[in-house]
């Protein structure tokens, strides 16, 4: 499973119900299902991911996240994952309020913006960033938001929620393999997760 | 690849209802014959039976071939040894509907009481009425609880309503491009349909099955319908303006166009193994049908809240008579329910008629989710 996969599905505890937004094939949540009997849902956007987790067993929804999330009761699942998708989505504030409606625990992970690569190519080149985890030009990329770790925490703050616990990762081998970044995860690492409540406030902070 | 096996020679039994069924339109049926096909076997812990639904036109022969005919039942291409409703795994059980014409009680079977077929004296029936017969049978056939009850269109109405009547009754459910309400442009079509019967002068207020039927009127009617079992796109793909068997305009009112030779030629070959009464009593059903409010709650709760099925639900991109946002109007009910579901639109260019037609993908998706669900069940 890709590294990043291997740390969310270790932060989720056995027979929990997961929701995973942008399931793609089903990785993650046929994990979580042969190994901790997880029930999950996926959704997806394409019919092809669609195929790919019925194929595996897996309950999934084939539709827009933004759309599909607003169908469930308050408290509906234990874990939101929103792995890699946060940097695509046109509303990312409320959809993370939406997300920490429907469900107790929030599990974000995105490609870190300022990971050194990043930087350098902005500062030497002076060109919008292509890397290994964002290859597109800025003319064709899906990724509409430019999200940093530092950025994540500072909008968690902002917003009264609260982080449970957080892990910056550096992957690499078609990101099979991969080590946690302590030091200056900020600069160092490709991807941020974060696991997150509503906490205080409910989200409504200004 | 197309997986050619069947199921091979079958044959249509009749399942005798002689217990009285009250209607829900109040009426009591005495007693009703229930046209059916089983396929495969019934496993000795009985939890590998699956119920086909058939939609309008269809009837119990879903599979494999009758004695001496050429041509397979209707859903061949997705019931057999091997294939998604894999025959050698499950039991597959389908009945044709009450109100039918082919093997069912309905408008045209002989009334006991006075020894002449019913016509209109036959009550009208609703998609619950048709479960409910369907449900004696089940329970005559020795199942417990079904597997899974799969079926699109107005079968997809018979899918739906099944989850809701009999929750307890089934562990999962299928229903392809269809709605959890007739719509009113459906209803409209289905009007127009019913007009064209009844303005007919040999529809003789149904009461015509001592002379020539309503013949045109039913033509007429399956010609509106195909229009709307096909799309825009599927119609310029496949006629375009094209002329048929000529180059130029005959400039009087024959069949020019491929399009209307093509509707002609359904008409007609309808007419040959439909009754027209029949016809107006399924498609009323199907326009009464309206599961939001016929299974509301006493304190207004959804129809879903009663549910308890994992649904598989499926919609085509082209299906402008059961479109995707009918599909996802009950995908939402499901999900507010805590349902699980799992849902698809295909992408697909023949606009309702996909279910029918051979899709590689559909075969698929079937496939998996029948596979998990068995597993799910048996264990």
């Amino acid at each position: 499973m890709r590294f990043d996969l291997e740390v969310i599905a270790d932060w989720i505890p056995p027979g929990a119900s997961v929701l995973d937004l942008g399931c793609g094939t089903g990785e993650l949540l046929y994990y979580l299902k042969e190994h901790k009997q997880v029930r999950g849902t996926g959704i997806d956007f394409e019919e092809e991911n669609i195929s790919c987790c019925i194929a595996k067993g897996l309950s999934v929804l084939h539709g827009d996240i933004n759309e599909e999330v607003e169908d469930y009761r308050d408290g509906a699942f234990d874990y939101v994952v929103v792995s890699r998708t946060l940097q695509q989505v046109y509303e990312p504030d409320k959809l993370i309020k939406t997300l920490l409606r429907i469900g107790g625990k929030v599990v974000v992970s995105f490609p870190n913006f300022s990971y050194w690569q990043c930087r350098l190519q902005l500062l030497l080149q002076g060109r919008a960033p292509s890397t290994k985890q964002l290859p597109y030009a800025w003319y064709n990329t899906p990724n509409i938001r430019v999200i940093t770790i530092s950025d994540f925490r500072r909008f968690v703050k902002k917003r009264g929620y609260t982080i449970i616990k957080e892990a910056a990762v550096n992957t690499n081998h078609e990101e099979m393999q991969g080590k946690t970044i302590r030091l200056l995860p900020n600069l160092r690492a490709t991807y941020g997760i974060f696991l997150i409540t509503g906490g205080r406030g409910g989200g409504e902070g200004k | 690849m197309m997986n050619t096996a069947s199921v091979g020679k079958v044959e249509t039994r009749f399942f005798h209802i002689t217990e009285p069924l009250t209607l829900d339109s109040g009426a009591v049926l005495p007693g009703a014959v229930i046209a059916y096909e089983t396929y495969g076997t019934l496993n000795p812990t009985r939890t590998n039976a699956i119920l086909i639904c058939h939609a309008l036109s269809g009837d119990a022969h879903a599979a494999g071939f009758h004695e001496g005919a050429g041509k397979p039942g209707w859903w061949e291409i997705m019931i057999g040894p091997g294939k998604p409703i894999d025959t050698e795994r499950y039991f597959v059980v389908c009945s044709n509907i009450l109100g039918s014409c082919m093997g069912s009680s309905g408008p045209s079977s002989i009334d006991p009481e006075t020894g002449k077929p019913y016509g209109l004296r036959f009550p009208v029936v609703t998609i619950g009425d048709m479960v409910k017969a369907q449900r004696r049978l089940v329970d005559f056939l020795g199942i417990p609880k079904l597997l899974a009850v799969i079926g699109g269109s107005i079968g997809g109405m018979q899918t739906l309503e099944w989850s809701i009547r009999y929750p307890g009754m089934m562990h999962a459910a299928v229903p392809l491009a269809t709605a959890q309400r007739h719509s009113a442009l459906a209803i409209a079509f289905n009007e127009v349909a019913r007009q064209a019967i009844m303005a007919d002068p040999n529809w003789k207020k149904g009461d015509y099955y001592n002379g020539p039927g309503p013949d045109l009127g039913l033509a007429v009617a399956r010609m509106v319908g195909h229009i709307t079992y096909l799309s825009d796109e599927a119609m310029r793909n496949k006629f375009g303006r094209r002329l048929q068997d000529k180059n130029d305009f005959s400039f009087n009112f024959e069949a020019d166009f491929q399009v209307e030779s093509y509707l002609r030629y359904q008409g007609g070959k309808f007419v040959r193994r439909f009754d027209a009464n029949s016809f107006l009593y399924i498609t009323k059903a199907a326009d009464y049908f309206d599961l939001t409010v016929q299974h509301r709650g006493p304190d207004g709760a959804n129809a879903f809240a009663k549910a308890k099925a994992k649904y598989f639900v499926v919609s085509f991109t082209s299906d402008w008579l059961y479109p995707t946002r009918k599909s996802k109007a009950m995908v939402k009910a499901m999900k507010k329910h805590g349902l699980d579901v799992t849902f698809c639109e295909i992408e697909a260019q023949c606009g309702h008629d996909a279910f029918l037609l051979p899709n590689p993908r559909l075969a698929t998706l079937l496939q998996g989710f029948l596979d998990r669900v068995a597993g799910e069940f048996t264990r």
